[in-house]
């Protein structure tokens, strides 16, 4: 209950007018470039990020927010209004949200993603401010050993658990620790891997690396693979909900948040199986109701373009995006590219990610949860009024659009320092973006590499001194041990668990592919 | 009548991409590892420069020895995946079409006119080399409306130049047109 009263006072003082009007502008903006396709949500804060520069921490947190949100639901308009997802986490909504779009029905797809979004933000919102104090309690007292375990923990199972190919997620999580030791060595103060350049001494500045493999590298990875008919934009009306399509929605709706925040929560957990489970799962309740005759025929539209196929994987996407604050907030563990990229914000105002984040900066942290609730109202109140006009967006001109990207990513690196070398350093990450993604390499791995490689040497150095230096101490507390012992059963389970979600995924995908072209060739 | 006929053979093309018969080595990705291997290595070696401090039982040397050597290690077992036919799965997006051959033209062209900004940006400043840049962009990209990229290049970069420097308190530079804006 306490922590409702912290919350109350985040609210207090996210709710001033001017505050009022960051986040409102947050949200605006996040949509915005959240809706513009190839632009995911991560991206999008991170081309936003100099947006903020200029504010007080409490206005750019109260931005973030709006941004982050906002990113959220712009990316879940494009997938459904456009025929190919942009990132990994919105396939199952493009899989009957675009098929509800050609049939028709985009406005209530949108509408229900919406809401959705808002039920599962604020449910989730609340459970972040109810677990992230009492785990950042429990957390400033693990020991330097058992909290490079758990970063262990979370840098190997995002590199080897997500994506198809543990190999690559583990060169791609090497290469970022090898980014994250240029500079001079905390202790020591010895420059590493800095070729004698005195703007990388002072270590490279966390936006310049995000922007450059996120925004940069997806422009050019795109100009290499330039679609050249664009994808077809299904036209959309005002979004509502009838009575009947909010009936069904709202179950799914709480089903979808209660898969989604404890995946967001966990490394590696992700918004990619959770979408999918909250598929899989209202497919086969559909399913089941409509044997048992309980409702109308068309009750199991799935294929076809089925509401609750839209209304559960969207509702766990959001809820997941809120879950992964838990980690963030109460450990200063990134385990999301959208965490990371928001941590690394953090980092610009001084906060230094770990377990004394919600301790040294509690009042921060509380105007965030609050206003990440503003932001989630805003999001409802003003887009769904404005949803037409976002779809408007997406038939912006391909070459026009990447050029737009090109120059807010150049004047993002430009602005940090005011000097051209970070341009520069901009190329060289927008040109090892466009690799990885040509290599098949999963971005996740690097960036965490990136921001927690240094703070997981910390940690290493801290354990090895106390002990001096001998290893032994890295196993010496009970929960290091215990977090080891998880990885340990993980990466041992990885390969069946992977095997029966890539089977049931293509079995579903094929299956849904099969209903739609029954169903055309019936009509 | 067609569609029942395609179906299975589209459900069948979905399960296994590119059959025994179409397995070929992807020979870039052995420039990938000599890369990464050359950086891993780089590290290790860097490290080794370094001075351990007194009264430090760790130093700063073990974490790159570590970093360095995962990196070398995990570019020789890539090296080996692609001599076995690992080939990579390129990201896929919106705008993206993977079947297509690689369009390397135009990335140089992008890359040219970021370098042209970069070399430019301090002596014209923001407002003009950002509205060179988004020109430049939109024509290496394949628009031909180069009057009108120019002038919302101009008010991109006007507009974000006063947003920066009124709006946020930032000075961006305003190279030649000191004084005029």
């Amino acid at each position: 209950m306490e922590n409702l009263g912290l919350l109350w006072d985040g609210l207090g003082a996210a709710l001033t007018p001017m505050n009022l009007l960051y986040a409102a502008v947050g949200v605006l903006l996040g949509t915005f470039v959240g809706v513009l396709p190839g632009i995911g949500p991560a991206m999008a804060i991170a081309l936003l990020l100099p947006v903020t520069f200029g504010l007080e921490p409490t206005q750019a947190f109260i931005m973030f927010a709006g941004l982050y949100y906002g990113g959220m639901y712009g990316g879940s308009t494009t997938s459904i209004l456009l025929n190919t997802p942009g990132e990994s986490a919105s396939v199952m909504t493009a899989l009957e949200g675009n098929r509800m779009a050609r049939a028709g029905r985009g406005a209530q797809a949108l509408a229900t993603a919406a809401v959705g979004s808002f039920v599962a933000g604020t449910i989730g919102t609340l459970l972040v401010a109810m677990f992230a104090p009492a785990l950042a309690d429990v957390a400033v007292e693990i020991g330097a050993p058992s909290y490079f375990a758990l970063m262990v923990l979370a840098l190997v199972m995002t590199a080897t658990v997500l994506g198809a190919s543990p190999l690559r997620g583990l060169l791609s999580l090497f290469v970022g620790l090898t980014i994250g030791l240029v500079g001079l060595d905390l202790n020591t103060g010895q420059p590493r891997l800095t070729f004698g350049v005195t703007q990388l001494v002072d270590r490279l500045d966390i936006v310049v690396v995000a922007v450059g493999i996120f925004a940069l590298g997806e422009a050019l990875w795109v100009a290499a693979h330039l679609r050249r008919k664009p994808a077809r934009v299904v036209p959309v009306g005002q979004p509502w909900l009838g009575r009947e399509d909010l009936r069904r929605s709202w179950r799914p709706w709480l089903r979808g948040t209660a898969f989604g925040f404890p995946f967001g929560a966990l490394p590696a957990g992700g918004a990619e199986l959770p979408t999918f489970l909250s598929y899989v799962t209202e497919r086969r309740l559909a399913k089941r109701s409509a044997t048992k005759g309980r409702g109308t025929e068309d009750e199991d539209e799935f294929g076809r373009g089925a509401i609750e196929g839209v209304a559960g994987p969207e509702a766990a996407n959001n809820a997941s995006a809120a879950g992964m604050l838990v980690p963030m907030l109460a450990l200063g563990l990134p385990v999301t590219a959208t965490a990371s990229v928001m941590l690394s914000a953090l980092q610009g105002y001084g906060i230094q990610p770990g377990p004394q984040l919600m301790t040294e900066h509690a009042d921060m942290v509380w105007t965030l949860l609050a206003s990440l609730l503003v932001g989630n109202l805003l999001l409802l109140v003003l887009n769904l009024p404005l949803a037409p006009l976002w779809a408007r967006l997406l038939r912006i001109p391909r070459p026009q659009l990447y050029a737009g990207i090109l120059f807010f990513a150049c004047l993002g690196a430009y602005a940090t320092n005011l000097d051209p070398f970070d341009i520069a350093l901009l190329l060289v990450f927008g040109l090892l973006g466009m690799a990885m993604r040509r290599f098949g390499l999963p971005v996740l791995p690097l960036i965490l590499g990136v921001i927690l490689g240094p703070l997981m040497e910390t940690k290493l150095r801290e354990a090895l001194t106390i002990s001096g230096g001998d290893p032994a101490i890295l196993w010496s507390e009970p929960l290091a041990v215990a977090i080891y012992a998880v990885l340990l059963l993980v990466l041992v389970t990885r390969p069946l668990l992977s095997r029966w979600r890539s089977r049931t995924e293509s079995r579903i995908v094929a299956e849904a592919e099969t209903e739609a072209v029954t169903e055309g060739s019936a009509r | 009548m067609s569609t029942e006929v395609e179906t299975p053979a589209a459900g069948a093309a979905g399960e296994g991409p590119g059959g025994p018969g179409t397995r070929r080595v992807d020979a870039a990705q052995y420039g990938l590892a000599a890369v990464l291997l050359v950086v891993g290595a780089y590290t290790v070696v860097d490290a080794a420069t370094l001075e351990v401090g007194f009264a430090d039982p760790v130093g700063p040397r073990i974490f790159p020895f570590v970093i360095g050597a995962g990196l070398v290690v995990t570019s020789v077992l890539l090296a080996v995946a692609t001599a076995r036919g690992s080939r990579p799965e390129p990201e896929a997006g919106e705008d993206v079409d993977v079947t297509t051959p690689a369009d390397w033209r135009t990335v140089l062209k992008l890359v040219g006119v970021i370098l042209l900004t970069i070399a430019t940006v301090t002596w014209l400043g923001w407002a003009l080399a950002g509205a060179i840049l988004f020109a430049g962009a939109a024509w290496a990209l394949g628009s031909r409306t180069v009057v009108r990229d120019v002038l919302v290049g101009l008010v991109l970069a006007v507009g974000s130049w006063y947003g920066f420097v009124v709006g946020l308190g930032i000075p961006l530079t305003p190279g030649v047109l000191d004084g005029i804006l």
